[in-house]
């Protein structure tokens, strides 16, 4: 019976449509885990590096390095940290609405932006709508590594350091739950005023020995630092990703779910009228004999 | 029993060690050294190699392998901040040369101005795209 192909025909593609969104699903789900996990594992590094740059603060509190002295800002420096891949809901416009509002804000200062970029959606944007666009770096994959950052971070703090920029911020997801992104604007450098555990901490000053020297070991400190808040930005940025997958993929594969639904109703009906119009033809056709 | 000292040992990708130990070896880049409790304030880079702690009381040395680093000593702490990398300054020039290059190469025509407006119109859209299928589902159920 040849009635209703093209509804047939229809409730199949939405089904095989929706066995790839569930499968998207599930593997965005398993891959949130490890994205979790390394969000987790990231923390202890930046929380000791911080202490120590903490301690050493104090150990020499004449020398102030650049990334820790607030100077006028002519002109802001964003790290736009972004996912290399779309079909996970409003994670990268959210962030984006919220940049341009920031940005907004500031040229009506009349400050300048500069932009270093992570990730293939902050680069489609930063294509379509111009911006000065210093290092950008794509393709970081699912388990981001600290060494792809290295580039890009430096090309920020070098212009940071020549005075191209006088403050860095970076704009990245952060993870709340798993239903939860919160875009999020945050300043890097200079550094934010260190939070005051340490002074209840400890209350007296080392006397450290420098090799090779302090200033060199601060810098390296400083670097090594900033480095790893971009990089658990980036690790953050990418779980927020996997969710915001999860989440969107559920939402198509539930939505596939009532248009087959809806879809096997109407088919049914029309196949329905079909064998009644038939019986009737025959029964009027037996009649007539 | 005997004198030990708190060693920590992360990098930024995760936490290697934490634990005691009786002595700790590191490689910095004056030469190796050695920790024992007690030792002076110290804080220096690291060269590629190995961390080792010895645990003591005839347990098994702990090792690391590290390709750079920094080492804060403590009297009765020890942290290494071991890098996932290997850091060298003409290295991490290059890297930045290339990130530089890669924004070039991506964004040939770009300018400087950034266009907000329009930004912000297409963001927009696409944010009420995404709500009217959210409340499409909503009104279906």
């Amino acid at each position: 019976m040849a009635v209703g192909k093209e509804i047939r025909t229809q409730i199949n593609s939405v089904k095989n449509t929706r066995k790839i969104t569930s499968a998207m699903e599930m593997v965005a789900a398993s891959k949130m885990r490890k994205a979790q996990d390394r969000m987790t594992a990231s923390r202890p590094y930046a929380e000791r590096i911080a202490r120590v740059i903490g301690h050493l603060a104090m150990a020499n509190p004449q020398y102030k390095h650049a990334f820790m002295q607030q100077r006028e800002v002519k002109t802001v420096g964003y790290v736009i940290v972004s996912s290399d891949r779309g079909l996970c809901g409003g994670l990268n416009n959210n962030l984006f609405r919220k940049l341009i509002n920031d940005i907004r804000a500031l040229q009506e200062e009349g400050k300048r932006v500069k932009f270093v970029i992570v990730g293939n959606k902050a680069l489609g944007f930063f294509r379509r709508f111009g911006g000065e666009v210093m290092a950008q770096i794509t393709h970081i994959g699912d388990a981001p590594h600290l060494e792809d950052l290295i580039g890009t971070v430096k090309t920020m703090l070098d212009a940071y350091t020549a005075g191209e920029v006088d403050e860095i911020r970076v704009a990245y997801n952060v993870f709340v739950n798993t239903m939860t992104q919160q875009p999020t604007v945050s300043q890097l450098v200079p550094l934010p005023e260190a939070e005051g555990e340490e002074k209840t901490e400890l209350g007296h000053h080392w006397d450290y020995i420098y090799e090779p020297d302090a200033k060199e070991v601060l810098d390296d400190l400083l670097i090594r630092y900033i480095e790893s808040l971009v990089y658990q930005s980036v690790v953050e940025n990418a779980a927020c990703e996997q969710s915001a997958r999860m989440v969107a993929m559920k939402a198509a594969s539930d939505n596939a779910g009532s248009l087959i639904d809806e879809l096997q109703l109407i088919y049914n009906k029309a196949r329905q009228a079909a064998i009644t119009q038939e019986i009737s033809e025959i029964v009027s056709g037996a009649a007539a004999v | 029993m005997s004198m030990t000292i708190h060693v920590d040992v992360v990098s930024a990708e995760g936490h290697l060690f934490s634990g005691q130990g009786e002595m700790v070896y590191a490689p910095a880049v004056m030469g190796e050294i050695g920790i024992a409790p007690r030792h002076t304030p110290l804080v220096t880079r690291l060269k590629a190699g190995e961390v080792r702690v010895d645990p003591g009381q005839g347990k098994e040395m702990e090792h690391f392998y590290v390709s750079g680093g920094m080492i804060e000593v403590q009297p009765h702490v020890v942290t290494v901040l071991a890098d996932t990398a290997v850091r060298a300054a003409d290295l991490d020039e290059a890297a930045a040369q290339e990130a530089k290059r890669r924004a070039e190469d991506a964004l040939a025509n770009r300018t400087a101005d950034i266009e907000l407006a329009k930004a912000q119109a297409e963001l927009n859209e696409a944010m009420a795209q995404l709500r009217a299928i959210d409340r499409l589902r909503k009104t279906k159920r």
